[in-house]
Formats: C-alpha cells, structure tokens, sequence
C-alpha cells in the first residue's frame, strides 16, 4: 500500500512537471495572435501602446498579446529578446531604435527586409527621404518607425534668463557662450545642466552638428567624415568648453537630475531630448522655453522607436498586419498624442497636438533629419556604449586627444 | 571485485546528483566560456571562427582607453582598501570585545547587522550618503561634515578620478567587517585557556601574551577571512552599479563584462569573465590545496 502511495505521488509530481511544456505545446490555435514585445510597460509609453493597440484592432482580425517586459529602459527587454532570438523563439514583432541599433539583427539575419511592403504600403511618401536614407542598410529598410523625438532641444528656464538680462534667444555657438558667461556673472555657477556619460554625449554630438553641419556629423558614423578633420577637433574644444559651464557633479546625475537643476533655477540651459516636458510638467515646472540647439540650425537630431518583422515567426501575416497599423497615420495618432512624442509620418494633422509637439511637427517636416549616436539611431549597441565610456573617462580627464582618439575607434566598431 | 563496488558503489551513487549538475552546470559552462572566448563572436550573429588568444590579447594592448587596464587598476585599488579595511576593523572589534566588554552581545549584534543587508540595498543608501555635492550643493555625508563646521572634510567621494574607488570600498568595510570580526572572535574563543595561563606563569606581559601567544594562533582565521572577503571583492558588481551605475570612473571587471554582454560582444565578455575566474582561482585554490593537506594531517 505503501509503496503504492508513494509511486502514484511519484506520477502526479511527473504529470505536474509535464504540464507547463503541454500548455507550451497546445498553442497551435495562435496563428491568429500577434506577440508584440516591447518594454513600454508603463507612464506614457504604455498609454501610447494601448492606443497604438486600439487602431491594430480596428484595422486587423488579428489578437494583440503583449509581451511587454519591464525595466532598466528597455537592458532588461533586450537580454530576454537577446536569448529568445537564439533558441529560435522570437516574438512576432518587437520594439527597438530606429538605425544602426537594429544593425546586429540586421548582420545575424535575424529580420526580414521591408522595402516591399514600405512601397505597398505608401510610407515611401509619407515618411520624410532623409529618414529613409538614415534608416535604410545597403538600400534595404528592416524596420517601421512609429513615433520620433527630437534629441537636440535646448531647453530654458525663463525667468533665469530674463533676471541674467538675456533678451534674445542664442542661434549659435558664439551666442551660446556670451549668454554662459552673462548668467555666470549673474551668479549662477553652473549655468548649463548635464548629467551622466550619454547626456554629455548628447552635448558633443550637438556641438559637432554646429561646427560641422548636418551631412557631415552623419557621415562620422558612416565612416565618411574623418574623426581628425580640423572641424572635428574645433567641435570637441568647443566641448571642452561647454563642459567648463556644467555643475561638476555630472557623473552621479541622471537626466532627470539634471532636469531638476534647471527647473530649481540653479541653471538656465539644459541640452535633452524632447521627452523633457513630461517630465517638468509632472512636476509643476511651466517656466521653460525651448530652442534647437545653438548652431544646429533646422538640423533635427531624431531617434525612433520602431517595429520588425523577425526570420521565421509563427505568424508573418499577423505581424505585417501589425507594422501596418504602425506606419499608419491613424496608428502613429494614437500612439503619439499619448506618449508625447511625434508621429514619423509628415502627414499629420498638427492641430491635435499640444503647443510643443506642434513646433516638433513643423521643424520636422522642414528641417534636414540626422540621426543620434547616443540613442541607437546612429551607432551600433557596441559603439554607442564604447562612445559613452570614452566620454565619461573624458569628463574625468579632460583629455581631448584621448577622446578624439577613443570616438573614432568607437564610431569604427560593430562595421567589419 | 564486487565488494570493491559495494563498497564505493552507494557513495558514488548517492553524490551522482550533484556530480552530475556541478559537471554540466560549472564545469560544462566555465569550457563553453572559454570557447566562447577564443571565437570572433563578437555580435549577435552566430560565429564560431577560432581566433585562439587574441581576444585577451587585445584586452590587454588594444582595448579603447585601455579600458580593462583601468578596470583592473579600480579593482585592484578597491580590493586592497577593502581588505586592509575589514581586516584591521574585524581584528579591533574582535580585540575590544574579547577584552571583555559590557554588554558584548548587544555590539556583536550591531556589527554584524551590516551583513544582513544586500549591496544592493546599502549602495543604494551609501549612494545618497556618499553624494559628491559640495558647500551649498552638499547632501548625505557632505552635509553632515558642513553643519559641523568640518567643511575641509567634504570630498567628492566616488567621483575623484584617481582615488574613488576608495571612496567605493567604504560601504564593503562597513558591511563585512563585522563578519571578519565574528571570525576573528571565534579564533580568539577557540584558543585554550591553558596557553594563556602558562604565559602568564612564564611573566609575559599582556603586549606579550597577544604578540607571541595568541595572534599566531589566528593566523589560520586571517587566511580564512582575507580569502572569503578577497574572493568577494574580485566578484564586486552589485554594490557598484548601485552605488554609480555602470561608468568609467568605477568601472572594475565585472561591471564591464556586463556592459560588453549587453552589447552581445559575447567573446570579449567571456574573455573577460575566464580573467577573472583566473584572477579568483589565484586567491581560492591555494588555499584549497592548504586545506586538504591540514586536513590529511589530521
């Protein structure tokens, strides 16, 4: 009797060990599902999302599943997506930066060319050529963009400013530095806010779209432009420079950090990406202006969030179906008005949108598109990290040759 | 034959299990590792190109920055301050309260509370106590220094570029000396009496009696301490990324594994991770091989 016990408890732990890889199994039905991975899983993002899912459901017979994964801004996500793509599990679509980011998957063969379905689709009109020679690989695009932001925005506080008796916004560099050094005299010690490694990346990389214009500053990640040019060691002093008006602190600040000095008014400018406002609004801050960087011109620095098509999905169809709905102008309305961001496409009605992102919409359409290194769009993973640990090593040192040095051997990596 | 199986046959069978796990899930791995790390594999896509040495070699000669010298220079800074740290305060602490204290249990309790935290949640408070602020930008400690007119005290902590790594080992002294002295307390008990009251009749003075007579005893304890605290250092990366996050200025081995695994440089991660198994390993197995011949003595 014993023993009989024992061995049926012994077949029920088998069956309840077996169980979980049955349910693996019995999904056969799911061709009418789309996974959609992403790691927008909350705040804004997961409102953008709800809204893009809204549209999918209007305009395909497919079910949405979300295989959202939460955390570390998307670290998290990539490590789960990163080993589901070797044991040849790949979710239906997933989200990743628009560019050069989605260069690995593009080498490993691990998603599919969309040019076709671009031209089927009509987003070969809709979205502007700059982005399309930025986004294309050897004339191939692999990824549907779904929103844009702009990463080369100043943002200011007024009243700071005006109490310096800064009357006239800066257009370029030259202005940038005599209105630092009217709010040094001013008393503000530290007038332009910046955080840790990839903010002051940003900041480079927005100085080098002044001292070398949009085509060139594009072509230092494509390998066109030579990191040694004259106009490139003119950019990195001018660096140097602006770094001496930054709060000297930076390396323990995250953006928000450093957003918060500019809305406490111990700094009157502050270099960050359009997703800025959200967050000073969150917290009570209307006082801020905004214009592009000093020197940029109608040069706007964008970086995308954008959808693949992966090798060998259980739902091709379905997935299509979904990229669809994201290159659409009613999918790219949902999503963009709930997540503050812009749409891709240029054919958008701008009175739906608040007073900033109205502005955003305008200089898209006009102005000339270059990618960011320090948001994907323009590096590899592996360059973009590498560019972020020379240029933390440079706010420790100072060491322009070193830096000119590590960036170009960083620019290099991930193109064989 | 058959009662040579009978006699190791049970105990094979019964350690089998683990044999069997330990061999796939350590062994197996640290091989696939060092695979790894001798192949070109350094995107996502799939490679299996055998490029022997060279990924350590280029670690050492070509990294950006000299990226892993530095690395290694920080750990290298932080483990030294992180051992004389623990070791002097454990033996301090395990002195005074061997001395015989009030009291003992209650401050036995207290230094070895630190411990019970994570890195991870300590880096997390050591991260705003060691805030780099300084005057009237001054937070955590900096502030504290302030308002008690010690102003000269005010540093920037983690992010001085050549000594910060010192700063970073201050929350791993505060959280493991106490271990260290649990250790050092119990070498202390585990001494006889008898010894010390032969010093005594032999006239040695209390200097004497711990010089001569019992800090050589603990010599054993030291090891045991230096090595499981060393170890521990090599492997730093939680309190790190909580304390600074992943950046230049703090970077040691294992955070920079991390950073490389992120970017599926798989073969450099893994060169890495093999270096610094090795770098462990010239810590653990000496001291291995020291307790197996102790122990075939006895």
């Amino acid at each position: 009797m014993g023993k009989m016990r024992r061995a049926a408890v012994a077949a029920v732990g088998a069956l309840a060990l077996l169980s979980p890889a049955a349910c693996g199994g019995a999904d056969s039905g799911a061709d009418q599902e789309v996974e959609v991975f992403t790691w927008w899983a909350d705040g804004g993002e997961k409102a953008g999302l709800d809204g893009l899912v809204a549209a999918f459901d209007e305009q395909c017979d497919y079910s949405f599943v979300n295989g959202a994964v939460a955390g570390g801004a998307g670290s998290n996500a990539k490590q789960v997506l990163a080993s589901r793509l070797q044991q040849g599990d790949a979710p239906d679509t997933f989200q990743a930066h628009a560019g050069a980011e989605l260069s690995d998957y593009i080498a490993a063969g691990q998603i599919e060319d969309l040019s076709a379905l671009y031209e089927e689709w009509g987003l070969t009109e809709a979205l502007p050529p700059g982005l399309i020679d930025n986004l294309s690989v050897d004339g191939k695009v692999y990824s549907v963009p779904v929103n844009i932001h702009r990463s080369n925005v100043l943002w200011t506080n007024t009243s700071v400013l005006a109490d310096a008796g800064i009357a006239a916004e800066p257009k370029t560099l030259a202005d940038l530095f005599s209105a630092l050094d009217a709010l040094k005299a001013s008393g503000i010690s530290a007038p332009l806010a910046i955080g840790k490694d990839w903010t002051q990346l940003m900041l480079l990389e927005a100085v080098l779209i002044s001292d070398l214009g949009p085509e060139a500053f594009t072509g230092l990640w494509t390998g066109t432009t030579d990191w040694n040019s004259p106009e490139v060691v003119q950019g990195m002093e001018n660096y140097k420079r602006l770094l001496s008006y930054t709060n000297t602190d930076r390396d323990t600040y995250d953006w928000t950090d450093a957003g918060k000095l500019l809305m406490d008014g111990k700094a009157g400018f502050f270099l960050m990406g359009d997703w800025a406002p959200s967050d000073f609004e969150t917290k009570g801050f209307a006082d801020f202006g905004y214009i592009a960087f000093p020197g940029n011109g109608d040069t706007f620095q964008w970086l995308a969030d954008s959808f693949v098509l992966p090798q060998g999905v259980k739902n091709p169809e379905g997935t299509k179906c979904w990229l669809k709905t994201v290159g659409s102008a009613e999918g790219q309305q949902a999503f963009n008005i709930k997540k503050g961001s812009i749409p891709a496409r240029t054919d958008v009605v701008e009175a739906d949108y608040p007073v900033y992102q109205q502005s955003a919409i305008q200089a898209w359409k006009t102005g000339t598109p270059v990618p960011s290194c320090a948001h994907g769009a323009a590096c590899s993973q592996g360059a973009m990290e590498a560019a972020n640990s020379a240029i933390g090593k440079f706010s420790s040192d100072q060491d322009l040759a070193g830096l000119q040095k590590a960036m170009s051997a960083a620019a290099a990596l991930g193109k064989n | 034959m058959l009662t040579r199986v009978r006699r190791w046959g049970p105990g094979l069978l019964l350690i089998s299990p683990s044999l069997l796990l330990l061999g796939v899930f350590v062994y197996g791995l640290i091989g696939w590792t060092i695979k790894v790390s001798m192949s070109d594999r350094h995107t996502a896509a799939e490679s299996d190109g055998f490029v022997g040495l060279s990924n350590y070699v280029d670690l050492f000669t070509n990294d950006i920055n000299g990226r892993f010298l530095h690395s290694l220079r920080n750990l290298l800074i932080f483990t030294v301050v992180f051992l004389l740290g623990t070791m002097l305060l454990g033996l301090l602490w395990a002195f005074l309260l061997e001395r015989g204290v009030r009291a003992e249990g209650l401050f036995r309790t207290v230094y070895l509370f630190p411990m019970a935290v994570s890195f991870v949640a300590s880096g997390v408070v050591w991260r705003w106590l060691m805030n780099s602020g300084q005057g009237d930008d001054a937070g955590g400690l900096n502030a504290i220094f302030g308002q008690l007119n010690l102003d000269f005290l005010q540093n920037p902590w983690w992010t001085d570029p050549e000594w910060g790594m010192v700063a970073m080992a201050v929350p791993a002294i505060w959280q493991l000396s106490g271990y260290v002295m649990a250790l050092f307390l119990a070498g202390f008990r585990g001494i006889p009496a008898e010894l010390r009251e032969a010093a005594a009749v032999d006239g040695a003075s209390t200097f004497q009696l711990y010089r001569r007579v019992l800090f050589p005893q603990l010599t054993p304890v030291a090891l045991s301490a230096l090595i499981i605290v060393g170890h521990m250092s090599m492997k730093m990366f939680d309190l790190i990324m909580s304390v600074s996050g992943a950046q230049w200025l703090t970077e040691v081995p294992a955070v920079y594994v991390w950073q490389t695994l992120l970017t599926s440089d798989y073969a450099k991660a893994s060169a890495i991770s093999v270096i610094l198994l090795l770098l462990v390993a010239l810590v653990i197995v000496p001291y291995l091989v020291q307790t197996m011949r102790t122990e075939r003595r006895s």
